[in-house]
């Protein structure tokens, strides 16, 4: 049987796992976009903070994703549902990127922005909305896919746990020894990455701020 | 005494330094008790080497800096009595640098204090477009461009316009002409006397050209070293025995005698 055959014939199973995986992957980018934009703020303003947030961040990425996914099933409430453990995983996971980026746009506004913008009257709250948000914009976006990308590949993961998506083929693939089933889950999967980086780096592009 | 400044002596005080003195959080003084008082209408230059603390002078009356000993007042009340932001939006600031915001449109950059106020679009444009006929650029071509599109020199007329948006009564200028080459320098140098003389504000100039002083300046402060070393009309600074205002005078009267030799 043909690569080919065996996409057309299980076609409606690998739709249903991509659709899975773009909602764990969707759910986790939302999730660590509202966590890792405002701790980047706040690492932005408070450098004493950058090294706790930072630090912290930077060894929750170390930690080898099917020991976390483990660890967080023994956990009382997260443990409890496959997605729910899968989605707080993957955020630990994608905040670092979006913190980080968020922190650097931030710190890159000229400083006679800055100040223009406080001698002309703007509150703090202004400054952050209307001038360093706008102009971080594109910086950020950088972070939020390599975030995205990062999502996309470590979702097949979450099949171990019982998460569902694409890693679903690649396991019962490996188990069964069987080629077909592994790029069943790995094709689509690249796919997923490919696009997703693709659009993301129009998006960057056209909110690049022109210099 | 000319007539000008017989009037000015009448003008009420405006902002007012006493015994104001700034120093940073490790003891370090910026700005040794200084006063001083400007009155509605006067230009003071403040003139003086870089780091002699001419921007932090300036910096305390928005409020971008809270005076360490002493207060300054403006309007008659101290600064932090004032609310910042109020405070902020009542006078008009100008940096080197420009600062214009690079996402925002020539229009959006002019209107922002506007915009915070309040004016509803249509008013902040009209004005927008009002001030960059007065500061010599064609509405119809800049308004809708961006900073990057513009020279230095234009993107300074900018910077003066954004300043004057909400018609503030008080101007601050930190260097405003500083990086531009010296003929457009002249120029807009030039084009803001002509400003100065029909808008009537009270402005505080900070400088370290001594021609720019003497040109700008209806009155000319001489900060050395954080500290104030008086105050004078051009006339009286080119004559002034003070050590430092006399070596200004003397650096200028050096290039008035090269160009005779020439």
């Amino acid at each position: 049987m043909s690569l080919m055959d065996f996409f057309s014939r299980h076609g409606s199973e690998i739709l249903q796992a991509t659709i899975e995986h773009v909602w764990l992957v969707a759910a986790t980018m939302l999730l660590s976009i509202a966590i890792g934009v405002p701790l980047g703020v706040l690492v932005a303003r408070r450098p004493w903070l950058s090294k706790p947030i930072l630090g912290s961040a930077n060894v929750a990425e170390t930690i080898p994703s099917l020991a976390l996914l483990g660890f967080f099933l023994t956990v009382p409430w997260l443990g409890a549902r496959a997605d729910r453990l899968t989605i707080a995983a993957l955020t630990l996971y994608a905040l670092l990127p979006i913190i980080r980026n968020t922190a650097t746009g931030i710190a890159g506004v000229e400083p006679a922005v800055r100040e223009a913008a406080r001698g002309m009257g703007m509150t703090e709250r202004q400054i952050l909305f209307h001038v360093e948000l706008p102009l971080s914009v594109s910086t950020m976006l950088a972070g939020i896919r390599v975030a995205t990308v990062l999502t996309i590949g470590i979702a097949t993961i979450a099949a171990a746990v019982g998460a569902g998506g694409l890693g679903e083929f690649i396991f019962r693939g490996l188990a069964m020894v069987n080629n077909q089933l592994i790029l069943a889950g790995a094709v689509p999967a690249a796919l997923l990455a490919l696009v997703a980086d693709f659009l993301l780096s129009l998006l960057e592009r056209r909110l690049r701020p022109a210099r | 005494m000319s007539a000008h400044s017989e009037a000015n002596l009448q003008a009420e005080v405006i902002i007012e330094f006493r015994n104001a003195a700034y120093q940073l959080a490790n003891g370090q003084s910026l700005l040794s008790r200084i006063n001083l008082t400007v009155r509605r209408g006067e230009t003071l230059v403040l003139l003086g080497r870089s780091g002699a603390g001419k921007t932090t002078a300036l910096k305390l009356i928005n409020r971008l800096l809270d005076p360490s000993e002493g207060e300054v007042r403006v309007e008659d009340r101290p600064t932090t009595e004032w609310n910042p932001f109020d405070l902020r939006r009542h006078i008009g600031y100008v940096i080197q640098e420009t600062g214009l915001f690079p996402h925002y449109t020539v229009e959006q950059n002019i209107s922002v204090v506007p915009r915070l106020e309040g004016w509803p679009r249509e008013r902040a444009r009209s004005r927008a477009a009002e001030l960059l006929s007065l500061t010599g650029l064609d509405p119809n071509l800049f308004l809708p461009r961006y900073p990057h599109e513009l020279s230095g020199g234009q993107r300074q007329r900018v910077g003066v316009a954004r300043a004057l948006a909400a018609d503030p009564p008080i101007l601050l200028m930190d260097e405003p002409f500083g990086a531009l080459d010296p003929l457009t320098r002249a120029e807009i140098r030039g084009e803001f006397q002509a400003l100065q003389r029909r808008l009537g504000k009270t402005i505080v100039i900070v400088t370290h050209d001594t021609n720019e002083a003497l040109l700008l300046g209806t009155r000319i402060g001489l900060v050395e070293a954080g500290e104030l070393k008086g105050t004078y009309s051009p006339h009286e600074f080119m004559r002034s025995n003070e050590p430092v205002a006399a070596a200004y005078a003397a650096q200028l009267r050096v290039l008035s005698e090269f160009e005779g030799e020439s």
